[in-house]
């Protein structure tokens, strides 16, 4: 009994720090899951965008007062709508041209964000501060320290993407979004404005980006290059899934980040780079990815 | 359509070929090429263009694949950076002369492009460019940790070394020659294989894949192979890079360099042969102007993927190009 709760002690951490990095992932797959299946783009900018939400809600605090719980709402709303605008002046322009043009755009994007970031506040990470409510939550067991905030994170996260399935699989909204992802020609003809409707799906997708990067705000420090860390793990996340179905990255998102943590407690040399390592074996064995249609 | 896929043949036209497989435009500005390269060591700052020559290597190298296969790697940094890497340790740790040191940098691209292109393969368009990333961001973090690529610090002081056993290397004019001929011999290479009947059906898998399945081609083996061509040429890149500047650095295998090249390519002009070059000598240009004003550079070089992929999709050259009717 001793021993097993020694073990645990050491090994628990870890598990819970992937699982959170899981909720991250998934967050963030379902966001890119999401936005390609309506736009056929593959938005390499989300880890800006998530690096941003988590900057706007830095500086709300730093410059304005507005504390962490206004910007869990108002970072995301504020990243959407510059989504929104990227949309409109630049993405929109590429959807007749071969999907590869709209990553090579929102790789540019990305390295425009991630420059001006630096610029503006230097490559070192700044520091967000958990709300203090959050200290009533934090568990201690025995050696076995978990801060509630994280707790939190993995709450609102798992909310977040229950929310987002929700909506696409069981409203009329999202059945429109499904419908326009399989054929959109023919919901156009439905009287439907299909080009609005992958406007506002991409300022959500980068919205959701911008969420996870506000609850990450506390958890990593607010870095410009917080984001291209997770993106391309992010990437693999999406291969390994398939982008074919929401609840599938969801899924792909949290186990990945258990994996991690696993491996994090075994082996930690092969820790970043289990994943890709996954990615290679389900290449092999279902290049469709797990959830993926061919 | 030039611009649905990455061709820069605007219109396929057949015109009549000179030499090697040039066209008459073609051997104008090969000729023009070479002749600045033999003359602007003497008013240009040779280890300068030497970086330039490099990274046009590279570029091209990057070029074979999504120029005339059609395919976007996103994770060519790898190729390049364990390239530098083992060039680097293998002349300073065991005192390898350099021409083996470079080659020894093009058979690691070619191991590494092996298993890397043969599990990105089976992927096409997006997917093809997530997976070449996602792999090559596993070699970043392999360079990360081996001991032999001393992480942060990456291998300093390499030495140049004598090449054949009796040039020696270390005097920058000598050295950049050794560069400029290696940089001819690879974009030749490339040339050659470009206009070679296996470039022909890398270009029909390019421009219309399941015709060329049932022409009864096996598609997979000629994208492999054109992937470890490229990795290979990567990996001849990176080895001669190290040389120059004496130094391999984690610099050399981070995603930023993946997206250097195809900011270098896509600047120039996706598939034209001299368009890659262009490209590269535009960006290390731009770096070198800008190197000031850190972070700007990065800025600056979204802007131009932005400006590239909105408003100049066939690049510096596919644009003169167009306009003078000819390929390039």
């Amino acid at each position: 009994m001793e021993d097993l709760l020694f073990e645990l002690q050491l090994v628990m951490p870890q598990v819970i720090l992937g699982v959170i990095n899981g909720a991250f992932y998934a967050l963030l797959s379902l966001g890119l899951a999401v936005i390609f299946g309506m736009l056929n783009v593959i938005n390499f900018s989300h880890g800006a965008q998530f690096t941003l939400g988590a900057f706007v809600a830095w500086m709300m605090l730093a410059y304005l007062g507005i504390g962490y719980w206004p910007a869990l709402l108002l970072a995301p709303l504020v990243v959407g709508a510059l989504g929104i605008l990227m949309e409109r002046t630049m993405i929109a322009r590429l959807y007749k041209l071969d999907h590869l043009y709209g990553l090579l755009l929102t790789f540019g994007c990305a390295l425009v964000i991630e420059g001006l970031l630096r610029n503006g506040f230097g490559s070192s990470g700044q520091r967000y501060a958990p709300p203090p409510e959050f200290a009533a939550f934090d568990l201690e067991l025995g050696d076995f320290f978990l801060p509630g905030y994280r707790v939190w994170v993995l709450i609102a996260a798992s909310l977040m993407c229950l929310v987002t399935w929700l909506v696409i699989e069981k409203t009329k909204v999202g059945s429109y979004l499904r419908a326009a992802t399989e054929r959109p020609q023919l919901v156009q003809a439905f009287g439907i404005n299909v080009p609005l409707m992958m406007t506002l799906t991409y300022g959500a997708g980068v919205a959701l980006a911008a969420f996870a990067g506000v609850l990450a705000a506390p958890v990593y420090s607010v870095s410009p290059a917080m984001g291209a860390n997770f993106i391309i793990t992010v990437f693999a996340v999406v291969v390994i899934g398939g982008m074919g179905s929401i609840m599938g990255s969801i899924v792909t998102g949290f186990m990945l980040g258990l994996v991690q943590g696993i491996t994090e407690v075994v082996y930690p040399e092969a820790s970043q780079t289990v994943v890709f390592l996954i990615m290679a074996v389900v290449l092999l064995t279902r290049p469709a990815g797990l959830f993926g249609r061919a | 359509m030039a611009d649905s896929n990455f061709s820069g043949d605007a219109a396929p036209q057949i015109e009549a070929q000179l030499f090697f497989g040039f066209t008459r435009a073609q051997a104008i500005a090969f000729a023009a090429m070479t002749a600045f390269i033999i003359v602007s060591p003497f008013f240009l700052y040779p280890v300068f263009l030497m970086k330039v020559l490099c990274f046009a290597l590279f570029a091209c190298a990057f070029n074979l694949l999504i120029g005339y296969v059609g395919l976007l790697s996103f994770g060519h940094a790898a190729y390049f950076g364990m390239g530098a890497y083992v060039s680097g340790y293998a002349a300073k740790a065991w005192g390898v002369p350099p021409e083996f040191a470079i080659l020894m940098g093009g058979a690691i691209g070619a191991a590494l492009g092996l298993p890397f292109g043969w599990l990105a393969i089976r992927r096409a368009g997006i997917y093809f460019a997530m997976i070449t990333l996602a792999l090559a961001q596993m070699v970043y973090f392999f360079a990360l940790q081996a001991p032999f690529t001393n992480g942060e610090d990456g291998i300093q002081a390499i030495p140049r070394g004598t090449l054949f056993g009796f040039i020696n290397l270390t005097p920058d004019l000598t050295m950049y020659w050794l560069v400029a001929v290696i940089f001819l011999a690879g974009f030749l290479l490339i040339h050659r294989i470009v206009h070679s009947p296996f470039g022909q059906i890398l270009k029909a898998i390019r421009d219309n894949e399941p015709r060329a399945i049932s022409l009864g081609y096996r598609v997979e083996n000629y994208k492999l192979m054109a992937f470890v061509l490229s990795a290979g040429l990567a990996g001849i890149a990176g080895g001669t890079k190290t040389l120059v500047f004496n130094i391999a650095t984690l610099t050399d295998v981070h995603w930023s360099m993946s997206g250097e090249v195809v900011l270098m390519s896509l600047v120039g002009g996706l598939g034209t042969i001299f368009g890659p070059v262009i490209g590269a000598a535009t960006i290390i240009t731009m770096q070198n102007y800008l190197a000031e004003f850190g972070a700007w550079v990065l800025v600056m070089q979204g802007v131009i993927f932005i400006a590239c992929v909105l408003a100049f999709r066939r690049g510096i050259l596919g644009e003169i190009a167009a306009r003078l009717r000819v390929k390039l």
